[in-house]
């Protein structure tokens, strides 16, 4: 395909219309969670009280719900659907319609939910930590979210096998194998968290059972809960590796090297949920620390990554005639906002993910674990690494679903937000990691323990967290504000949606890359391996469950 | 392959392989794991079963003491421990509602204490001062004012 038709490929308006469905709610989902988090950071400040009755723990729920649950599911998949759409060609109608009832199922979800919190029903955290319990229609709620969630994946997996009945003995295009590994972990990963909402925690709340086995429901929650953060990373990592070559005017390092690191994700996010767990009481020692390892594993393919997105940069840098060891870094296009914003998350995830490797290390988890500490680690994953990509992708994808185009003063107020973004963060983040050292707790509302000389120490950090929380606040507004200049008033035209060529076109990626039997087959091994004995003891040497408790 | 992406996949496994090795070491062989203890309980009849039925601290010998304790919404007891510098404490908890979390600031000690569940940690207090002891995780509206200290003197 020459690159003259390759530039003019535009996704459908049909599926146009279903991406931007699913960005309207993210993106409404943004105003109100970093709305809710800016408050969240005052309080802590000690500063300032909330209003008219609302409750810190309240808050703090729909901070989690609206933003890790609801925010990212929407983006993700509003970006996959169009990504395969324009990658694997137009969807079908009816893997659109498929998409589309996901889409209103996820929304019907999401309101009730929210309607629950807001009712102060469900303060529970986006945990939902039992035996704490909420209203039973915040389970259903998240229930159909989920639900909806695998009608969009079906959409997904439905394009692809199409796809490759019609293009027998290739490798399917790089965007839409990368969507469907992602795809195929979210609904490997969500039978964890639907198990516990529909067999114990819905039968629980709405009183047909009394009590609920809470050992086994974090368990499960934890199952999905660490997948659940590589179904958040997967897609910045399809624009670091597709995406943003094409943007810089480079080629991707290695399409097969791509693909491999993908299934890697696949094979080890799932069988990990114990480095979740690791200070509570019910799992043996030995089967936490066979997670642990597997975690390890999990970072080979974050460390492939990286030794690719620098070497295409490099690579680019120097066909460009740049010379000494870091003369390429002039090279790259520093006033794109579609390089610069993703590129200042890769930044931020080097000590992100150092942050999760000392986070994963067992024993090392006691000097953490449920302080500050954890909750600035992954607002740089992802509200950093993550967020800043998806923000990159969406300041040329919206332009390009709604016809318009990115302005030279949309792109300077972009790498304006960026900036901000980086420097509020650099706050917000380093003071949880510095104060979550000193020992203060992650969720809880301002306290003085009883006038505690240890808790004193704190408070100098939690005031340095509010005024990053301020910065990223302003940071989130132009954030919208240019998003409805995108979606509604940017002039006319056509804006780039850039899918990268692989360095060397000549090596195809080899098809057992594709072999979903064997693939799923070790996934399936690996779960069974990492998780069936030591559930089996937790349910055999389970004690008597917990009554529902509503304290808030 | 490249040579680059070679020697970057040497050092990335390498790497890894260290920090397993470590943490595995440190975890089987010098007992370091983190707390996993396994016996459980009737949640709803803690204050009727043993040890619990007698919440407090108890010297078993010298310079070592043993801390048992039961968390409910919003406090500990037994409250305000007090304990010799270069003590050895053994606590074992459990709660008598949701879950809570056990730590201690400036020490190791951090363990999640479930409904159902007896939890067991161990720390060597040689600092003299005052620990705040906080819970740390969310249990009700409270949560924020969950806490007491331990006094070593």
């Amino acid at each position: 395909m020459s690159s003259f038709t390759e530039k003019i490929k535009k996704v459908d308006p049909r599926d146009a219309k279903l991406g931007m469905a699913h960005f309207y709610v993210a993106f409404i989902g943004l105003f109100i969670g970093g709305m809710a988090g800016l408050l969240q950071t005052l309080v802590r400040s000690g500063q300032y009280t909330l209003p008219a009755g609302i409750g810190y723990y309240q808050l703090l729920t729909l901070h989690g719900v609206v933003l890790a649950l609801v925010m990212t599911t929407y983006f993700i998949m509003g970006f996959q659907l169009v990504a395969v759409s324009r990658t694997a060609g137009t969807l079908s109608n009816k893997q659109r319609t498929t998409a589309w009832i996901g889409f209103w199922l996820m929304t019907i979800g999401t309101v009730m939910a929210a309607v629950m919190i807001l009712l102060n029903e469900a303060s529970v955290l986006y945990t939902f930590y039992a035996p704490l319990q909420a209203h039973a229609l915040f389970y259903v709620g998240l229930t159909l979210v989920i639900a909806g969630s695998w009608l969009g994946s079906a959409a997904i997996i439905m394009a692809y096998v199409a796809w490759r009945k019609q293009n027998p003995g290739q490798p399917s295009p790089l965007l839409t194998f990368m969507a469907l590994v992602n795809t195929l972990m979210w609904v490997v990963a969500t039978i964890g968290v639907a198990s516990t909402v529909l067999f114990q925690l819905l039968p629980w709340s709405l009183g047909i059972v009394e009590r609920v086995d809470v050992a086994v429901s974090r368990t499960l929650f934890w199952y999905f809960g660490h997948p659940l953060v590589y179904f958040w990373l997967l897609p910045a990592y399809m624009a670091w590796y597709v995406v943003v070559p094409k943007i810089i005017g480079g080629k991707i390092f290695s399409d097969s090297l791509a693909r491999l690191s993908f299934i890697l994700f696949l094979l080890f996010s799932i069988p990990v949920g114990f480095h979740h767990q690791l200070m509570e009481p019910g799992i043996d020692a030995a089967w936490k620390f066979l997670q642990v390892v597997l975690t390890f594993l999990v970072i080979i393919p974050s460390l492939m990554t990286a030794f690719s997105l620098f070497a295409t940069f490099e690579t680019f840098g120097r066909s460009k005639g740049a010379t000494g060891l870091f003369g390429w870094l002039k090279e790259l296009p520093w006033g794109d906002a579609r390089f610069l914003i993703p590129f200042i998350g890769m930044l931020s995830f080097i000590p992100g993910g150092a942050g999760g490797i000392i986070n994963a290390s067992n024993q090392m988890n006691q000097v953490v674990h449920n302080t500050i500490w954890v909750t600035g680690h992954f607002h740089l994953t992802v509200a950093t690494a993550v967020i800043l990509t998806f923000f990159g992708i969406s300041y040329w994808l919206i332009p390009h679903l709604t016809g318009r185009t990115l302005t030279k003063a949309m792109n300077k107020l972009a790498i304006l937000q960026g900036v901000l973004w980086a420097i509020g963060m650099t706050f917000m983040s380093g003071a949880m990691h510095a104060a979550g050292l000193l020992g203060a707790p992650r969720r809880s509302a301002f306290s003085e323990y009883g006038g505690a000389a240890q808790a004193a120490e704190w408070i100098p950090y939690q005031i340095a967290q509010a005024v990053g929380g301020s910065i990223l606040f302003i940071a989130i507004i132009l954030v919208l504000y240019i998003f409805i200049n995108l979606a509604f008033f940017a002039p006319k035209g056509e804006e780039e949606f850039p899918v990268g060529e692989a360095a060397n076109l000549a090596e195809k990626a080899p098809m057992v890359l594709e072999n979903w039997k064997l693939w799923l087959g070790i996934v399936v091994l690996l779960i069974a391996f990492a998780y069936t004995i030591p559930f089996i003891d937790l349910i055999e040497n389970a004690p008597i469950g917990s009554k529902g408790y509503k304290l808030w | 392959m490249h040579l680059d992406e070679k020697i970057w996949l040497f050092l990335s496994f390498g790497m890894i392989m260290i920090f397993m090795i470590f943490t595995g070491y440190q975890a089987l062989a010098l007992g370091y794991g983190p707390p996993s203890h396994k016996e459980t309980i009737d949640p709803q009849k803690v204050d009727q079963t043993a040890p619990f039925n007698e919440p407090g601290i108890k010297q078993i010998g010298e310079n070592e003491y043993e801390v048992v304790m039961t968390l409910q919404i919003f406090s500990f007891t037994p409250m305000d421990i007090e304990v010799p510098a270069g003590s050895t404490v053994h606590f074992t908890l459990t709660s008598k509602d949701v879950v809570h979390g056990f730590q201690v600031a400036d020490t190791n000690i951090n363990a999640m204490v479930m409904p159902g569940h007896i939890q067991k940690i161990t720390q060597k207090f040689d600092e003299p001062g005052e620990y705040l002891v906080l819970c740390n995780e969310y249990c009700g509206a409270g949560h924020q004012a969950m806490s007491t200290t331990i006094t070593v003197k």
